[in-house]
């Protein structure tokens, strides 16, 4: 899987990081809030994420993971806070009114930050080819040979060119999380969500889906991660993010959070897993 | 034997014909009104409004609870008293559609129910609208888990549209009764009826199960092919 998977306009390899430019972010998520009826599943959270970053969010089950990178593309509303995605404000907080923008803008926002599911959500009568150009036909526009020709490209590089015919039923988990990540990728993304990308996955078919990751993370597309894939985190991971009771416990690089947690929670959520 | 062939048939089978005609035409005409209906109701009942919900649930239970033979007589018979007056054709087509309907969003309720939300989800995460989600994805598999039952439906409503003979439209079962009060061979006649209607709903049924097959996935269809075969014949006990 060491191919080019960014056909398109991507940033350049080796994109510069936070640390060498200050880069405008390309999404800025503040004091965000979610509740669920009575349950307060975010109170409170701040996340910044540069342009070619790889994000990482970890944490205990319960503890908001979910639900911050569901409420960044809107597929859950939040309740308050701010989101800012490549310069645009989709939500924010006018006076004590909390103020959402309308489902056109949110839309557009949705088609350039693209997520990957947990159980993979392909689109079940459809086809593998006609799943990855539904988002290039239906929702950009693009001429359907031209969205062809480009998921053909997608498909060869995620090594399933030979599976374009077949339907979601007929492949294995792994190859289904494939072409999950072709049809993110098909969308030419500024942003790609991951939601526990390999939770579903038989063991074995778990490091065909991280090599898929790793190569995109190497190409500069800016990915934020829900995983329990800790080592996997460690080496690939710009940031971490340590999410437990709806706030963020800590944020910094892997090699901080994994081997000199400084907060007790995290330590103690770090040694459990770890163990 | 001779009458029969060389006199009743030459005569009055072209009659009956042009009753099944009838017939067909009240049950593709109301098929389409309970379909477009049923499936408003069903999504007006899962928008989550709740000032359409109670009506429309009432809706549902009470045709559903009240025989359709007496829905289309309050139809035929008592609306003119209100100041609207149908023909008999219209006044069943109406009476079949909303009847039809009833059940319909019944079943188009559930098979949108039955769909994984994650497909949903998943139009969303690449920027498609509601509408679009709705018309590329969730009808779509919707109508693959209804086509079965609606398609059962049809059949049923092929037959029950024999009821709107006594509302006075000239279909098939009522076309029979006038041939028979002019030959008083009813054990004849009621066999010629009962062969149409046979011959039309056996059509029918093979209609369904061709639309089913096109509606499968082609990996999906021997599957669901050879299962078929052995609902429809159950081992020989030895």
């Amino acid at each position: 899987m060491s191919a080019r998977i960014l056909t398109t306009e991507a940033p350049a390899p080796g994109v510069p990081t936070a640390e060498t430019v200050p880069a405008k972010p390309l999404l800025q998520v503040r004091a965000l809030h979610k509740s669920f009826g009575a349950v307060n599943v975010l109170r409170g959270v701040d996340l910044t994420v540069n342009p070619g970053e790889v994000s990482f969010v970890i944490g205990p089950s319960g503890g908001g993971k979910s639900t911050l990178i569901r409420c960044i593309n809107f597929l859950e509303t939040p309740n308050a806070g701010e989101i800012m995605f490549d310069g645009r404000l989709l939500c924010r907080e006018e006076g004590n009114v909390f103020k959402v923008e309308p489902e056109r803008i949110l839309r557009a926002a949705r088609s350039e930050m693209p997520m990957v599911f947990q159980h993979f959500n392909l689109f079940s009568h459809r086809t593998v080819l006609e799943n990855v150009i539904e988002g290039p036909v239906m929702v950009k526009r693009w001429p359907r040979d031209e969205a062809i020709a480009h998921a053909e490209k997608l498909l060869a590089e995620v090594g399933l060119a030979d599976k374009a015919d077949r339907y979601p039923d007929e492949l294995s988990g792994g190859q289904k999380q494939r072409v999950a990540i072709a049809r993110a990728l098909a969308m030419r993304p500024k942003l790609i969500l991951f939601d526990e990308p390999t939770s579903a996955l038989d063991p074995e078919l778990v490091s065909g889906i991280l090599d898929t990751i790793r190569a995109l993370a190497e190409q500069g597309m800016t990915l934020i991660i829900v995983s329990h894939e800790m080592g996997f985190a460690r080496r690939l991971a710009d940031v971490v993010h340590f999410i437990a009771d709806g706030t963020i416990v800590e944020s910094g690089p892997p090699a901080r959070i994994f081997d000199n947690p400084d907060n007790p929670r995290l330590a103690t959520f770090i040694r459990s897993i770890l163990h | 034997m001779y009458e029969f062939f060389f006199v009743l048939i030459p005569r009055y089978f072209p009659f009956l014909l042009e009753g099944a005609v009838v017939t067909l035409e009240l049950s593709f005409l109301s098929m389409a009104f309970g379909l477009v209906l049923g499936m408003g109701v069903a999504l007006g009942r899962l928008s989550g409004r709740k000032w359409l919900e109670w009506p429309l649930a009432a809706y549902v239970e009470i045709w559903r609870d009240v025989p359709l033979i007496v829905q289309l007589l309050v139809i035929y018979f008592t609306l003119p008293s209100i100041g609207l007056t149908l023909p008999a054709f219209w006044a069943g087509v109406l009476g079949l559609g909303l009847n039809l309907a009833a059940y319909l969003s019944e079943v188009f309720r559930a098979a949108i129910l039955s769909i994984d939300p994650g497909q949903r989800a998943a139009g969303l995460s690449i920027g498609m609208s509601r509408l679009m989600i709705f018309y590329r994805i969730t009808l779509p598999l919707a109508l693959r888990i209804a086509i079965p039952t609606v398609g059962g439906y049809f059949i049923a409503l092929l037959k029950d549209s024999s009821l709107v003979s006594f509302i006075s439209v000239n279909e098939l079962l009522r076309n029979g009764t006038i041939v028979i009060s002019n030959t008083f061979r009813n054990m004849e006649v009621y066999m010629m009826v009962a062969i149409i209607y046979f011959v039309m709903s056996f059509v029918a049924s093979v209609l369904v199960r061709h639309i089913e097959q096109r509606l499968t996935p082609r990996h999906l269809r021997r599957k669901q092919r050879s299962g078929k075969a052995l609902t429809a014949r159950p081992a020989v006990m030895p």
